[in-house]
């Protein structure tokens, strides 16, 4: 259990982190979303005790990140942004140092063994890591971070720099941990977020905008429920005015790249049976249908709504 | 214990993984046999002791130590792995200890291979051993006030280069203090007390008491005094200076 209370980070005058409360649950996999410079990193330097907070307060499983801070950094792994590592080091050297700093004992070798078949490091394993390509890096620095197999996990973009097979590993390997542990991932890649995570939180200029499961933002997206129509030959004004006047419709938008390609977005929220008033009208029509589905929202369009919106009312204040 | 051991071992190999530690003990032979035989006289004295190479090895460390100090927390700030090392479960003091002790047996390591020097002067004559011994002591208690200097100036910047020169900067300060020509500018106006503050602060005074065969007790406490203090000066300057 880590509870987040009012934190606080002030660099000078500027509001880095500006009171955010979050409690996170043995078994959740949390994703800390938001624009550059909105505090991620900073709240995960003070969550994992790297710098101090200007106020509020930290506790992971009733350590105290500051007045306890040997004991809370014993329940974490880390994996800090870019990954960084003792270049001149192997991957088996650094991981046996992070082991015996840990003091992992009897357990160090069987867990050095797992973590580097697990993040497939065998290749590189007596190779300097200075030496490495940047995929294996990020590995390198995962393999750190769940050696002791900790409970708590803190990842920031442990994906960057990866290669799509890479980044699907890494997912793969966040899902498999989850169960009783406590993972929080900082990203601004927002498919991850819907992959892997259990709940996402959104900041922006050190606040909390959002914190709900991706579903449950993605329906709040103006998409939630859209239906997304492509037709073959037709024409296009006069199906824009078809389309337009079915009842529960809001807008239509015509995609940029393919004229026959029409997004509906309903009004309401009830208007889940949108998809069958279009599958009707295209019997009715006797339209050639090359595609027809329905949208369960866009993160994507949810984030910017929030994170820019936030922006906006700053800049008037 | 365990984890400065720890620290101590990785950064003792992190010396010996580049050049540098090869360079720089190459370099620290080469000079200390310059200084000793041509600057110091060592043949023309006609002196069964080693006072002609201990004599320069405040002017020798001066330049050298740094060199060896500089990249103790400046490269951990630049790479990032600062961080790394500092979310671990370890406390910032025994980092600070581990890495210290590393770079001060480094340079013992370098002032034991001057033994040829010790096994010349045996040859030639007969000295006296035990103030050789308090020599190389004093020498290399010396070395941990320069390299205490070091790693809290090596602290304070991401940047290798300012942090050689600053600690050249302020150990040149600690050594010039004891200076004949510093002392009696100071002579001419303040009283005796003041002078023998400025001279008892150099490490040129207590270092020469030691490497005469003195070993008292007040110039061990003086060079003591000097690494704890700085230590626990580049434990602050890394806690001030974390978040940047």
């Amino acid at each position: 259990m880590i509870t987040i209370e009012n934190l606080k980070k002030a660099f000078g005058g500027f509001m880095a982190v500006d009171g955010i409360t979050l409690n996170v649950s043995p078994g959740e996999v949390l994703g800390f979303l938001g624009p550059n410079g909105a505090g991620k990193s900073t709240t995960m330097k003070m969550l994992t005790g790297f710098i101090k907070p200007s106020g509020g307060q930290i506790c992971l499983f009733g350590f105290d990140i500051l007045s306890d801070a040997i004991r809370a950094k014993e329940l974490i792994g880390y994996l800090p942004e870019g990954a960084p590592a003792y270049g001149d080091m192997t991957p088996v050297q650094f991981l046996t140092f992070v082991a015996d700093i840990r003091g992992m004992g009897v357990r160090k070798a069987q867990r050095i063994n797992d973590v580097i078949c697990r993040l497939e490091l065998n290749n590189v394993a007596n190779r300097p890591i200075d030496t490495l390509s940047k995929g294996y890096k990020r590995r390198v620095g995962i393999a750190q971070a769940i050696l002791h197999d900790p409970k708590v996990l803190i990842l920031d973009e442990p994906t960057d720099g990866l290669d799509p097979n890479q980044k699907h590993q890494v997912r793969e390997l966040i899902r498999g941990l989850a169960k009783d542990k406590i993972v929080i991932v900082s990203t601004h890649i927002l498919e991850e977020v819907t992959a892997v995570c259990t709940r996402a939180v959104i900041i922006a200029n050190g606040r909390v905008l959002a914190d709900a499961t991706p579903s449950e933002l993605e329906n709040r997206s103006r998409y939630h429920h859209a239906v997304t129509v492509s037709l073959k030959d037709d024409d296009t004004d006069k199906t824009l005015k078809v389309l337009k006047s079915l009842t529960g419709v809001k807008e239509v938008e015509v995609s940029p790249d393919h004229s026959a390609r029409y997004t509906l977005i309903p009004n309401s929220e009830q208007s889940s049976d949108l998809l069958a008033a279009v599958n009707k009208l295209v019997q009715e029509n006797g339209w050639v249908v090359d595609e027809i589905f329905m949208e369960r929202g866009r993160l994507d369009d949810v984030f910017r709504q929030l994170t820019t919106q936030n922006t906006r009312r700053g800049e008037i204040a | 214990m365990t984890q400065v051991m720890v620290i101590f071992r990785r950064e003792l190999g992190s010396y010996f993984s580049t050049p540098l530690a090869y360079v720089f003990i190459v370099m620290f032979l080469i000079l200390t046999g310059v200084f000793t035989f041509y600057l110091g006289g060592f043949y023309e004295r006609r002196q069964a002791d080693l006072t002609p190479f201990f004599m320069f090895h405040p002017w020798l460390y001066l330049f050298l130590i740094p060199a060896v100090s500089m990249r103790l927390w400046a490269e951990e700030r630049k790479s990032g792995t600062l961080e790394l090392l500092l979310t671990l479960p370890v406390p910032l003091k025994t980092a600070v200890l581990g890495k210290f002790l590393a770079a001060w047996v480094f340079t013992g390591v370098a002032l034991v291979l001057t033994f040829p020097i010790w096994l010349t002067v045996n040859y030639l004559g007969e000295p006296d051993n035990g103030v050789i011994l308090a020599g190389y002591i004093g020498s290399w208690l010396m070395a941990g006030g320069f390299l205490a200097i070091g790693s809290c100036l090596s602290a304070a910047t991401s940047n290798q280069v300012i942090a050689f020169i600053l600690t050249v900067v302020v150990c040149f300060v600690f050594v010039a203090a004891g200076f004949p020509l510093v002392l009696e500018a100071f002579q001419s106006w303040a009283p005796a007390v003041v002078v023998d503050a400025v001279a008892g602060l150099s490490f040129l005074t207590h270092f020469e008491a030691v490497s005469r065969g003195v070993l008292d007790f007040r110039d061990l406490l003086y060079f003591l005094i000097m690494c704890v203090g700085w230590l626990y000066a580049t434990a602050i300057v890394i806690d001030m200076k974390k978040a940047d």
